[in-house]
């Protein structure tokens, strides 16, 4: 029992993060139709923000949101630079412009900040183990489920309840239409990247948490972690994507459980071929989004 | 009030609509017929914003909207039914309906009162207003499409073949539905294949054959003076 009771917490803790990277990346690419490269800076801008906050004496609590305002910034700022001016143009220049705008900001911060690892400050309940059931574990485990479903159940308030929501979810199915009903385009994409930027910005909070440092590369892991999650899950669908992000979870976590100790550096090996034999079995991925939609 | 001027319309090279000039006064019913592929969706579409003019002009109440943004069109209070029939098909009725009050969300009173009015006016999608659009029937979300087209209180309303692939008895119901639109005073651009049923309800209509328009006049005038057999089928 307790055994089942650590694994859910586990699985729980690195899906619910799982699933806040992937859905801040599908939330753009549902609308846009175009991956955002950038999406990983946006979690270092975040985590840069922690450690240049970080001598100002200010409380953790008021540190992080204004890291996570930051990524929300970043991430407005990513469709002013990289995509508004080339969107009508061309999809590849879209491409080109999101991968370097990508390769600036982590340049911005190998050049100005170090190519070095730098501390961030956390909060002692980060490092702090709980135990109960007869189970031990980081308290920061249960910081990110936590985080993790106020978030989920925010964004998914936010999706059905509000008009903006609604009318976020009518654009990725057919952009024009929804144009012909009077809804901008412009702020529902500049919503689209604002929410993707609160999503890092948050995910950035509860990974730097586990790591305690920031680096330029940092946003690679998660950005990748969020594209597998979402071809996994169906790369148009909001559901996919937290389903995508919390099975991927359960596979590592569930090889990290069971592989023998010299097999357990390939885990990302095994994890793969699950990924490939998934994609093979639906190769639209699990969830298949909203009908039709043409790109803008 | 609307008034289109020498209008061309392209996709690359290909010209769709080489040269339309159609006028639409204020509560009047003007049809715009012609067969598969004379221009007739590319024009309207031009007007609602959603394709770029190639050359021409056009005028809404005097001011030049000459490709606009769709969403200043609908703010200028242009609502479009698209010929693709586009209900939001994940979308619950409730909220496409919700969604085309887009440009007067604040008026929360006057919306819930025009959703009542709708709901009325259909009421198949009272019954089915939790339910994703996609489920619906064809002309179910034909009519659901004009009922959210008539949710943003539009001034005048462009309707794309409405009748297209739906049954005899619907196709009376969508044109029973045009006109009690229109005489509750909308202006009102129909483009449609569907000559007989079209100029039943209209005051003026116009006939498009490759891009251009080759007849104008009262409907009834039209109908006496057009083959359109020989329109439809000569192309």
């Amino acid at each position: 029992m307790s055994f089942f009771l650590q694994f859910m917490i586990d699985v729980l803790s690195l899906g619910g993060a799982y699933a806040l990277m992937a859905l801040g990346l599908v939330i753009v690419y549902g609308i846009l139709r175009l991956v955002n490269f950038a999406y990983g800076e946006l979690i270092m801008v975040a985590g840069y923000t922690m450690y240049l906050t970080s001598g100002s004496g200010l409380p953790w609590l008021v540190m992080a949101a204004v890291a996570v305002l930051m990524a929300v910034v970043a991430g407005v700022a990513t469709d002013y630079i990289a995509f508004r001016p080339v969107r009508a143009k061309s999809v590849t220049a879209v491409l080109i412009t999101s991968f370097a705008f990508s390769t600036l900001l982590q340049n911005a911060a190998l050049l100005f900040i170090s190519p070095r690892p730098r501390n961030v400050p956390l909060p002692e309940i980060f490092s702090e183990t709980v135990q109960f059931a007869g189970v031990i574990t980081p308290a920061r485990n249960l910081i990110t489920i936590a985080a993790a479903v106020v978030m989920l159940v925010l964004f998914s308030w936010l999706m059905r309840r509000t008009v903006l929501g609604i009318a976020m979810r009518a654009a990725a199915t057919n952009f024009t239409m929804a144009r012909m009903l009077g809804v901008p385009a412009n702020l529902i994409i500049s919503s689209a990247f604002a929410i993707s930027g609160l999503l890092a910005g948050v995910v950035s909070m509860l990974w730097i948490g586990r790591i305690g440092a920031v680096v330029p590369g940092i946003g690679l892991e998660p950005l990748l972690i969020a594209f597998i999650a979402t071809v996994i899950g169906g790369m148009r669908s909001l559901q996919g994507a937290v389903l995508g992000g919390f099975l991927l979870a359960f596979m590592d976590t569930t090889l990290n459980f069971t592989l023998p100790q010299d097999l357990l550096k390939f885990r990302d090996a095994f994890t793969f071929s699950l990924v490939i034999l998934i994609l093979l079995w639906r190769p639209q991925g699990l969830i298949k989004g909203p009908a039709s939609g043409q790109r803008t | 009030m609307l008034e289109v001027a020498g209008l061309q319309v392209a996709y690359g090279a290909i010209r769709a609509v080489r040269d339309v000039s159609l006028t639409l006064a204020e509560g009047e019913l003007v049809t715009l017929l012609g067969a598969n592929g004379a221009g007739k969706s590319s024009t309207l579409m031009c007007v609602a914003g959603a394709l770029p003019a190639a050359a021409g002009s056009i005028r809404l109440e005097g001011k030049d909207v000459t490709s606009a943004r769709p969403e200043t069109m609908a703010r200028r209070g242009v609502a479009t039914v698209p010929e693709t029939r586009d209900v939001f098909p994940d979308l619950t009725v409730d909220e496409n309906l919700q969604l085309g009050a887009y440009t007067r969300r604040s008026d929360t009173q006057g919306i819930a009162e025009d959703r009542a009015r709708m709901f009325e006016m259909f009421p198949v999608l009272a019954e089915r207003y939790g339910q994703a659009a996609g489920t619906l029937s064809g002309g179910e979300q034909q009519m659901l499409v004009i009922a959210r087209a008539m949710m943003s209180r539009p001034r005048i309303l462009l309707l794309d073949e409405p009748s297209l692939g739906l049954a005899p008895t619907i196709v009376d119901q969508i044109f029973e539905m045009i006109a009690k639109l229109k005489s509750s005073g909308l202006t009102i651009l129909l483009v449609e294949q569907n000559a007989s049923k079209a100029l039943a309800v209209a005051d003026r209509a116009y006939v498009m054959r490759l891009g251009k328009i080759e007849a104008e006049g009262k409907a009834a005038e039209i109908a006496a003076a057009t083959d359109f057999k020989a329109l439809y089928l000569a192309g």
